[in-house]
């Protein structure tokens, strides 16, 4: 058994880079959609003179984008299963709505309510996923039903009207800011702690499982390229945090997305029922025919959808302070791009939540800086369509190139 | 001028890093059959590809010479066009249409109007089921007819293309005897006609029945061209593994326990056709440490009662009693059969076995992902270690198990399929076709494996529609015929007529 850390490629005729350096271009290459994100900001910080890149619009488009990429940690798993959920935008309307109706009409606490609101979420979940599961019929069918269905009951909750004015606490959730800078401060320094707490968190977290790996024997980056990354990722998280503590500080919704990110990056990777959602989605038979309980793991899989799409409709909700007929839609369509973007299968198996996040942020700093440069809402559409397009031809013309589609 | 049809000379492929083809010959005569044979990733299917044109001109060095002149095939429809035809181990059938739909799939029957004629279609593909010795209505649906005569209908379709050259995949791979001896007897008949033929197979006995000569193929290389009157099989298997195989089977000296299984009238109908009884009242037993062997000719129940056993995976109103060490056990679901220590390997292993976009170490871990679950989370270090200790035991061929199973040559995806279950530590092995479109040295480590389980005191039932394959590595053998087990015998009193006599036995009507 070879024990070394770096293993070096094997030996390929004609021009040949140096180990470390052909590594560092294969790994890039395993990130282009991390590359694509870096080129989109690039690109439209040029065109919008940098105000892209000011520290008010940063933590705008934090802000805007939160319930997509809420949405799009649930939709990516849903996928990599092999399903669909068209409802979320509508499951969020309802539970939008329901939220008010616990507020305004029956005088509920905030945090009741939030919590009220998330177990309707489950039980909307359960019942779509029920119906999948359990009765066998395609998750397209059920939630382009559900899709109806739930959009129908926010207008049967709302009544043709809208509902506003929450309570603060509850609006928090959506726009609020956590910051302990005096009113006269430049920069909050809480929000600068928090963020050099978390560039640590990060790379010890990272020199652990490194650490760990190389005691198995296993392949990890070579150490030049290790620090170097880690340094970009030092880099990119100091400069993130400064320009929100030059604003109002961390948003809410940052935290509620960060403690998602963590927990469903644990959930996907590292435990049982992560795993057999992957083995689910490369061959569902197989999976069976492992023991895995495929019907329990689409069923519970849906219940979080509806649990991440209540939560969806909780932050929307809270950041316009009004729970509206229109709310969420086309929120599906924005959750599915961002996963598909991000690099998940269409026949299912493969998605990370990493991707599916950065295909979110994808499609919103196209939407921010094309709002920016004062492009018409018609032409945003059919940019973003055309980027989806692109990202996946370009996805799918890598794997033919690499060999590892599956001819049959 | 020579009397040869087909020449392709020093063919080289080259893939990213790998090649493939180096310098390959391959001669084969007008009108004769030529057997192809090597390991599996030797190299024979893609020099067929070669052949063919799914690689096109240029992306390969050397010539192909077709009917004494150079050809360039762009795609398959060029070599088609020239009567080159490809039939893949995989049909490449449409279940929904007719019989005479996919014959003429792509090279319709047009009338006048460029619409389809189809009484003229439907005629024409009568006569060519004639030809392919094939009594079947040309409007049935290929999903109503068996594989055996789906085999067959891809054949129709070659000749419907005027061929010259049929190439045929491991055509008797997912085929029973009697189908199997009909389509050799078919070819044979073919060659009548002056079409020649080249025939990728693994079973030496089909090779040697019908194949005028064979080539040997390995590690991408030309070994040796055998005529006919060389042809036996102990110089072919020399010639594919590269050193002399004096046995096929390991020997395995049986160690053989208390009873761990008992299994008793067991019994499942068909999963849609509730009436029809697939697995009838069967009655068996396995001890710690024995090979049981289930023979049967397809259709007969064997991986029926398998999956049936195995959390109910086939048939409804499934009935019967399971012991294991005479405690009665239920195994009404996978996960209820893998915790009573029963495993079962399928005989479809791309699509039932595993996981082919997910690497080695991920489909070992696939059964028995509890075990390595530290503190709620999976430790995936002790995964990478856990299947690390396979590759090297198994002697799975890859760089590292990060590498994805779908990119394994058959054998070598058996061997992570076999991982998967002993890691998941059972009491009772079921395997089903274990080297099923495997090549003859991969078999023989696969068999050197069944004999380590067993001698570690495993209980292993072997399913196989190889005779020889389960009278050299059993030491009991079971013979199931319509669903009822009809008779059994220790190895020692095993023939093969006496086994097949017992598979054939019909029930009293």
């Amino acid at each position: 058994m070879s024990d070394t850390a770096v293993k070096t490629p094997e030996k390929k005729p004609g021009f040949q880079l140096p180990p470390t350096l052909s590594y560092i271009v294969s790994d890039l290459g395993k990130n282009g959609i991390f590359l694509a994100l870096i080129a989109v900001v690039v690109l439209f910080s040029i065109t919008t003179n940098g105000i892209l890149l000011r520290p008010q619009n940063i933590s705008n488009l934090i802000v805007q984008n939160g319930y997509i990429l809420i949405l799009a940690i649930g939709m990516v798993l849903v996928i990599v299963a092999g399903h669909i959920d068209l409802s979320v935008g509508s499951i969020a309307a309802f539970i939008g709505a329901f939220s008010g109706v616990l507020i305004r009409d029956l005088g509920f606490p905030w945090w009741l309510a939030i919590i009220g609101a998330l177990v309707i979420g489950a039980v909307v979940g359960a019942w779509q996923g029920f119906w999948i599961a359990y009765v066998g019929i395609p998750a397209f069918i059920v939630t382009l039903a559900g899709m109806l269905i739930f959009r129908g009951l926010a207008l049967i909750t709302l009544g043709n009207s809208n509902i506003g004015s929450f309570p603060e606490e509850y609006r928090a959730l959506g726009n609020g800011f956590i910051s302990f800078a005096g009113p006269d401060a430049t920069i909050d320094v809480f929000t600068l702690i928090v963020g050099a707490l978390a560039i640590v968190g990060l790379i010890v977290q990272q020199v652990r499982t490194r650490a760990g790996r190389i005691k198995y024997g296993q392949t990890v980056d070579p150490t030049v390229w290790f620090i170097a990354k880690m340094a970009f990722v030092a880099v990119g998280v100091g400069a993130f945090t400064y320009a929100l503590a030059t604003f109002k500080g961390i948003p809410v919704t940052l935290i509620v997305l960060a403690v998602l990110l963590m927990i469903y990056g644990i959930v996907a990777n590292r435990t049982v029922f992560g795993r057999h959602i992957y083995a689910i989605g490369g061959n569902r038979r197989a999976a069976e025919l492992s023991g895995v309980k495929t019907r329990s793991v689409d069923f519970w899989l849906f219940v979080n959808m509806g649990i991440l799409a209540a939560l969806a409709g909780l932050v929307f909700t809270a950041r316009l302070n009004l729970a509206g007929p229109k709310a969420g839609d086309g929120f599906e369509l924005e959750a599915i791009s961002a996963a598909f973007i991000g690099g998940a299968a269409v026949q299912g198996g493969i998605g990370t939540i990493s991707g599916a996040i950065i295909g979110g942020l994808i499609i919103g700093v196209l939407n921010n800086g094309m709002s920016i440069m004062g492009i018409g809402i018609e032409w945003q559409q059919a940019v973003k369509g055309l980027v989806l397009l692109l990202a996946v031809a370009f996805d799918v013309y890598n794997k033919r190139r690499a060999g590892t589609s599956t001819s049959r | 001028m020579t009397q040869n049809i087909l020449e392709m000379r020093s063919i080289t492929k080259t893939f990213p890093g790998v090649k493939a083809l180096s310098d390959v010959t391959l001669e084969v005569a007008r009108g004769e059959v030529h057997a192809i044979c090597g390991e599996n990733g030797a190299g024979k299917s893609t020099l067929m590809k070669v052949l063919s044109g799914v690689y096109p001109h240029g992306t390969y060095d050397g010539d192909i010479v077709f009917e004494n002149e150079v050809v360039e095939f762009k795609d398959i429809r060029d070599s088609e066009a020239k009567g080159i035809v490809i039939i893949h181990q995989e049909l490449a059938l449409s279940p929904y249409l007719s019989i005479a739909e996919n014959i003429f799939l792509n090279n319709e029957v047009k009338g006048p109007l460029g619409l389809i004629d189809w009484n003229k279609t439907n005629l024409e593909a009568k006569k060519l089921l004639a030809r392919v010795g094939l009594d079947e209505d040309p409007v049935t649906r290929i999903l109503d007819i068996g594989v055996g005569k789906q085999q067959l209908v891809e054949i129709a379709k070659a000749l419907s293309k005027e061929v010259k050259l049929l190439i045929l995949d491991e055509p008797t791979a997912a085929l029973n005897d009697a189908d199997s001896d009909h389509l050799l007897d078919l070819i044979l008949h073919l060659k009548e006609q002056g079409i020649t033929s080249i025939i990728i197979s693994h079973k030496l006995n089909e090779i040697k029945k019908i194949a005028d000569s064979v080539t040997v193929i390995r590690d991408g290389k030309t070994i040796e061209t055998i005529r006919r009157v060389d042809v036996s099989e102990d110089r072919i298997i020399k010639g594919m593994v590269g050193r002399d195989l004096e046995n096929r089977y390991p020997d395995h000296t049986p160690h053989i326990g208390e009873e761990v299984l008992r299994v008793e009238g067991w019994t499942a109908h068909h999963p849609q056709d509730v009436n029809r009884v697939m697995v009838d009242n069967v009655d068996l037993t396995v001890h710690a440490g024995e090979i049981v062997g289930i023979a049967g000719l397809m259709g007969a129940g064997r991986t029926e009662f398998a999956m049936s056993l195995f959390g109910h995976s086939y048939g409804s109103r499934i009935s019967g009693k399971v012991y294991k060490r005479g405690v009665e056990i239920k195994t009404r679901t996978v996960d209820e059969a893998i915790r009573n220590g029963i495993a079962y390997a399928t005989e479809d292993r791309k699509m039932y076995g595993l996981n082919l976009i997910e690497d080695i170490k991920r489909n070992i871990s696939m059964a028995s992902l509890r075990k390595l679950v530290r503190g709620g989370l999976v430790n995936d270090n002790e995964e990478y270690k856990v299947a690390n200790e396979y590759r090297q035991s198994m002697n799975i061929k890859s760089p590292t198990v990060l590498a994805k199973t779908g990119q394994l040559s058959g054998g070598n995806q058996q061997k992570v399929v076999l991982s998967k279950w002993i890691y998941a530590d059972p009491e009772v092995l079921i395997l089903d076709e274990p080297t099923r479109g495997i090549d003859v040295g991969a078999k023989y480590e696969i068999y050197t494996i069944i004999n380590r389980l067993a001698s570690e005191g495993k209980a292993i039932i072997v399913i196989s529609s190889e005779l020889p394959e389960l009278l050299g590595i059993c030491d009991r053998i079971y013979a199931l015929s319509e669903g009822r087990i009809t008779g059994q015998m220790p190895v020692s009193d095993a023939t093969p007529e006496a086994l097949l006599k017992l598979m054939t036995l019909e029930k009293q009507r």
